[in-house]
Parts: C-alpha cells; structure tokens; sequence
C-alpha cells in the first residue's frame, strides 16, 4: 500500500467533496432544462402521432369512405367499423366507427392505410379521461375531433407532404 | 396558587409558540430542501402551489391527513400505531432546551446537551418499532440496520460533543453560546467575530459532527434505513397516511435539530458574525435562523453530490476512522487546554 | 412540592408496573419496551431528586444504547417463551433461596445505612451536580472508577478474540488505495499502429 503525500492531503481536507460542492453549485445557477410543462410545452413534429380524428371535406362531407383498410391493417385490432349501403351518388360511409383506444398502440398504420386521409393520427396528446369507458371511442367523437383539430392537421398533413 | 397557575399558562403557551414556529419552518425547510435538490439537478422543482410553490409542504400535509390510514393485518398493532408518534414527539421536544435567541427557550436546563444527545440517541427507537411492528422483511431488515448505524455514529457525535464541553465548561447550551464570545478572535485583540467560534480551533471536529449528524438522522449518504433501490422506503414500507407524516415530520425535525444543534456548539447561536455596529443591530433570533438554514443547505446539498455509502462502509466510517479520530482529539483538546491553562473555571 | 409529590408517585407507580409487566409479558419485545419504560421512569426520579445529569445518562447508556441492543436481540431470536417456562416449577425453588438472599440484603442495607452528613451532601447543594459527580467521581472514588474501565476493557478484548479470525482468500476492500488512485496510476495509454494490433 502506497500512499502520496498529495494523495493523503487530497483525502484529509476532503478534496473531492469540495470539487463536488463547486461543481454542484455550478449546476445550481445554471438554466434549467425542464420545461413548465402545463405553461411550456415542447415542439412536435408534424408526424407527431396523437389522438385519432376522422376529417371532413371542407364542403362537410366525411371523407371516409368505409373501405375498412384501417381495420384490415391495425395490428391491434383496435378499430372497428360496419359499412351502410351505397348511396344515391354511388359512394359509401360508415354507420359505425369505433377505436378502443385502450387497444390502440399508436403506429400510425392506419393514416398511412386511409387512401383519402379521412383518419389521421393528430397532435393531441392531452386526452387523459377518469372512465376507462371514455377511451371507446366512437365516430362522434372521433369525427369532433376532426373539427376541433383540422387546422393543425392540415397544417402538419401541408409539412410532411414534401416527403411522401 | 394563582402563580402556579399563571407560569403553567406561560410554559404552555410558549411551547405552543414554539411548536407552531418550528412546524411553519420546517415546512418551508422541506421545500427550501426540494429546492435546492432540483435547481442541482437543473429541475424547477415545486413550482405551483402558492407563490414560486412555497406552500407545496402544506398541500402535502393535507394530502396525507385525508388519506386512509391502512394498518397491515399482521402488524402489531399497538406498536405500529406508537412508532410513529414516538419518532414525531422525540423530535417535537427536543426543541424545548434549544436556546433561539438570548434567553430564549423553553427550559434552560443544566444538562441541554446531554438531553439533546438523549434524544437523538431515542429516534432510533420509532425507526425499531415501526420496522418490527410492521411484520414484514424489508422494514425489518431497515429497523436492524438502523439500530446498528444509529448506535454507532452516536459513539463519535458523543466524543465530539466532549470536546466542545472540554472548551466551554458547561452543559448548559446558553453557556456553551457564551463561550463562543472569546477566543481566537478577541486573543488577536478583534472584537468578538466568527473566529472565536468553536468551527475554527475544532474544525475536524465540526467536519465530523456534521457527517455524523448526516448519518444519525438517516440522511443521505447514509440513507441506508430506507435505500430506496435496495429496501423501498424501508420501515415505512408499510405506513400510510397520518402515521407516514408523523414519521416524516419528525425525521425533518430531528434534521433541523441537528442544524440547530451544530449552530449552537460550532457556529456561536445566535451571536452576530462580527459584534460591531450593523451586525449587532440584527436580533439574535435572526441570526440564529440564517446560521440554521446555511447548515440545512449543507445537509441538502451532501444529498445532491454523494452517492449512498455501502453498509460495511458506514461501519468502517463510524468505527475506524471518525472514533478514532474523535477520541485523539478529545486527548489532544485536553491536553492543550491544561497545558495553556485556558481550561474554563 | 405538591407537584413533586404527585410526580414522585406517578413515576414510581409506572416504575413498578412496567417493571412487573416486563416479566409478565408473553412477547419479549414487549417485555423490553416496559423495560424501557421503566428506565424511564427511573430517569424521572432522579430528575425529582435534582440528579439530572444521572438522569440523562441513564437514558443515554442505558435506553440509547442497552436496550436498542436488547431489542435488536430480542427480535431476532425466534425464543419459543412457553417452552422456556416449562420447567419454571423445578426451578422455582433456587430461583426463590436467590431471591430471598437478595431480599435480605437489601432490607439489611437499607436499615443500617444513613445518608453521609459530610461533604457529598453539601457539594451537591451547592456546586452543579454533574460538578459535583465529577469532584467525587475523580478524586474519592478514581481507582473504582478505573477498575470498572478495565472490566470493560477486559469485556471488550474478550468479544474480539471470541469472534475474530482471519480468513484467507477473501476479498476485501482498502479503501485509501482506492482512493489514492487516480489516472495516473491506473491508466496507460498507449498508442496503436493500425493494421498492428496491440
């Protein structure tokens, strides 16, 4: 066992623990970096995947058109949907669209599946509900949804557009 | 009869004062304490209730007083129910023999530092009771290690706390405040300063009460009663509600007795940094509290920079390095103080 | 002196109670709390008596440490209480000749001893009484008191050599050599050739 006369020294008058007290109180003025989260909040992509929402056409048509891609490709089987008959201008809508969202583990599979971008995934994060019945989504909700968030959608559909 | 009286209502009021005092600060305390940990950790820390979240500690106190209180059913439960109440009154009374200010406590008895020292050396009891009451392994296994670590740093807080009465002379805690008026100071004709405090002539001494002091009151680095990664909360693993708070509270308290112990026998109480003109102006009490809270953010600050010491190493701290090192400083302060013949009359 | 009265009988009444419950109790870390309890107790007759530096100490020495040890003891041990007191009968008897010898000496003491009206006394009075101990302690009674350190000394010695033995082939730890090194000394660095190798 060899000991330094620094060694000893550094050890009797404690050295490290002063260098971490400085360095601490280095720390302790600097910027924080956490954000003031209900006040702050970070930046989100444009592909952000949040809370579903079903879009309109701006003239109020749904867009979706019951061709139950979304359905076929959720890998949790999340979303479910019962088609109505044809209509008088020979297209179709959905008579239920529902999506457990207890189920649903974000992929983005079925805005990627949609071939007119009727469900897309928004930028809502903040859907916290106290029921766990009020995560079975239904197509009221969903299609409320849409209204509520389409200005962000589009803008965020408008971004990402370039590289697709 | 009717002064009898009268001095009963006093004493009682008094404490009543007092408590009400020490509660409100100790809760700003826990939060300057989250503060002080999240601005290290470049946090915010609480920041909501109330003005820059000041009255976070009061919200916690209502949370847990209307929580359910659960008792396991395999608990012991006269013993689980005590513990708590134990560790919290302990703590609460040490207070009654704290000099503040001049002149001011409770009771200024004789033996003050002794009582102190008796206290301390009782939390470990609320900490053995719970963790056995609780019947159950983990607050078990924390009452066990505790007992041990309690014990121990106990022997090196005891010598340290002889030294500082070798140079005072007294047991009186107001005494010892008073010692601290003369020294190396006033012998290099200053007026009476912060050099005359004991901090200076027993510095490793104050080094090794303030880590024991860490240790006695479970403080990290010597968290091990409740390691969290290893034992949960150890013996509150089991405690809910009102009976958690009381532990909490007197661990909090227990801590600012500490600091206000370590003021009080290192850092000269309630004197003034210097005794002169605008320093003097400043009450004592005032003083008292800043000296307090500069501890307090020592301790903070030690929980922030210093990883949780392994048990063999707490044992190894206490039993060979701080005893003997306390111990050839008791010999060596003695044998200075005889043979200056600066030994207090 | 009402009130000392009145605290002296309270003390004694829960001195004795727990004393008797420390026997009486079926768990044995209940049987320590009264003991506990009953220390305190005791520690507040010497405060009535103006003691108050034994006070302290008792409960220093003997509740802050004792009896944690005790405890800690106690709770470990899984001693099957019921079956100790089987033979409490076949004992009974020894056990009662001991106790009754005890008895007898203590009445025998307390009859023939009076309090000194020297100078012990009038020094408590006066002085502070942990002075006042230390005056006795250190001067009248300091071969006693030397000989009770080297009894614990000697306990002491007794546990180590009892429990020490040096293991080979463990592993410990030096903690200054470990924290003694630094870059320097646990460090090399050393500079390869690419294609080489070390």
């Amino acid at each position: 066992m060899s000991l330094s006369l620094t060694g000893v020294g550094r050890q009797l008058f404690l050295k490290e623990f002063v260098s971490a007290f400085l360095l601490a109180m280095k720390y302790f003025f600097a910027p924080k970096v956490t954000l003031n989260y209900p006040h702050e909040k970070g930046m989100l992509s444009p592909r952000f995947r949040g809370e579903h929402a079903l879009r309109r056409y701006p003239n109020g048509e749904e867009r979706c058109i019951a061709c139950k891609l979304c359905e076929a490709i959720c890998p949790a089987q999340a979303i479910t949907i019962e088609a109505g008959p044809r209509r008088n201008d020979g297209t179709r809508r959905t008579t239920r669209y529902d999506i457990d969202m207890t189920k649903c583990i974000y992929c983005g599979f079925c805005q990627e599946a949609c071939p007119v971008d009727a469900i897309v995934e928004g930028p809502n994060f903040e859907y916290a509900v106290e029921t766990r019945e009020e995560l079975m989504f239904d197509k009221a909700k969903l299609l409320d949804n849409g209204d509520r968030w389409e200005r962000e959608i589009a803008r965020n559909l408008a971004l990402d557009a370039p590289y697709r | 009869m009717a002064e009898i009286f009268f001095t009963l209502a006093l004493i009682v009021l008094e404490s009543l004062g007092l408590l009400v005092a020490l509660l409100i600060s100790v809760s700003f305390l826990i939060y300057f304490d989250r503060k002080v940990w999240a601005a290290v950790m470049m946090r915010r820390g609480p920041n909501v209730v109330g003005p820059w979240g000041v009255l976070q500690s009061f919200a916690d106190l209502l949370k847990f007083v209307f929580k359910e209180v659960i008792i396991p059913d395999g608990a012991n439960k006269v013993v689980f129910v005590i513990a708590p109440i134990v560790t919290s009154l302990l703590a609460l009374s040490a207070w009654s023999v704290m000099p503040i200010s001049e002149g001011w406590s409770i009771s200024n008895i004789n033996v003050g530092v002794l009582f102190l020292f008796a206290i301390s050396s009782l939390m470990v009891y609320g900490i053995i009771m719970g963790g056995w009451a609780s019947n159950s392994k983990y607050p078990f296994l924390s009452a066990l290690r505790s007992a041990a670590q309690m014990v121990s740093y106990e022997v090196s807080i005891g010598f340290v706390i002889i030294t500082v009465l070798l140079c005072a002379g007294s047991l009186n805690l107001t005494d010892i405040v008073h010692a601290q008026n003369h020294g190396l100071g006033t012998k290099l004709g200053l007026p009476p300063s912060f050099l005359d405090w004991y901090w200076l002539p027993l510095f490793p001494m104050f080094i090794i009460f303030f880590i024991s002091a860490l240790a006695e009151t479970n403080r990290p680095p010597f968290d091990l009663v409740e390691a969290e990664s290893e034992l949960v909360a150890g013996f509150m693993v089991e405690y809910s509600s009102t009976p958690y708070l009381l532990f909490m509270l007197g661990e909090y308290v227990a801590i600012t007795t500490m600091c206000a112990l370590t003021t009080t026998l290192f850092l000269g109480g309630w004197s003034p940094i210097i005794a002169i003109a605008p320093f003097t102006w400043v009450p004592g009490v005032i003083w008292f509290l800043i000296k307090v809270v500069l501890v307090f953010f020592m301790f903070a600050m030690v929980k922030t920079i210093v990883p949780r010491y392994r048990y063999d190493q707490l044992m190894r701290l206490g039993w060979k390095v701080f005893l003997p090192i306390s111990l050839a400083w008791v010999v060596i302060t003695a044998g200075v103080l005889v043979s200056m013949g600066w030994l207090p009359s | 002196m009402i009130a000392t009265t009145f605290f002296f009988y309270l003390f004694s009444l829960f001195a004795i109670a727990s004393a008797v419950l420390v026997i009486t109790m079926k768990n044995p870390v209940h049987s320590v709390l009264f003991l506990i309890l009953c220390f305190f107790n005791a520690a507040g007759l010497f405060v009535l008596t103006g003691a108050e530096f034994l006070a302290m100490i008792l409960v220093v020495v003997y509740v802050g440490a004792v009896a944690v040890l005790f405890l800690f003891v106690v709770m470990m041990l899984d001693v099957d209480f019921t079956e100790l007191r089987s033979g409490m009968l076949n004992y009974l008897p020894v056990g009662g000749v001991i106790g009754m010898i005890l008895l007898a000496e203590l009445v025998l003491l307390f009859s023939t001893w009076a309090a000194p009206a020297g100078d012990v006394a009038a020094s408590v009075e006066a002085a502070q009484n942990t002075r006042a101990l230390g005056l006795v302690l250190y001067t009248k009674y300091v071969f006693f008191f030397q000989t009770a350190g080297l009894i614990l000394l000697v306990a002491m010695i007794g546990a180590i050599v009892l429990t020490l033995r040096h293991r080979t082939g463990i592993k410990r730890q030096d903690v200054n050599t470990q924290v003694a090194r630094g870059p320097a000394t646990a460090m090399e660095i050393k500079k390869v050739e690419s294609g080489q190798g070390i």
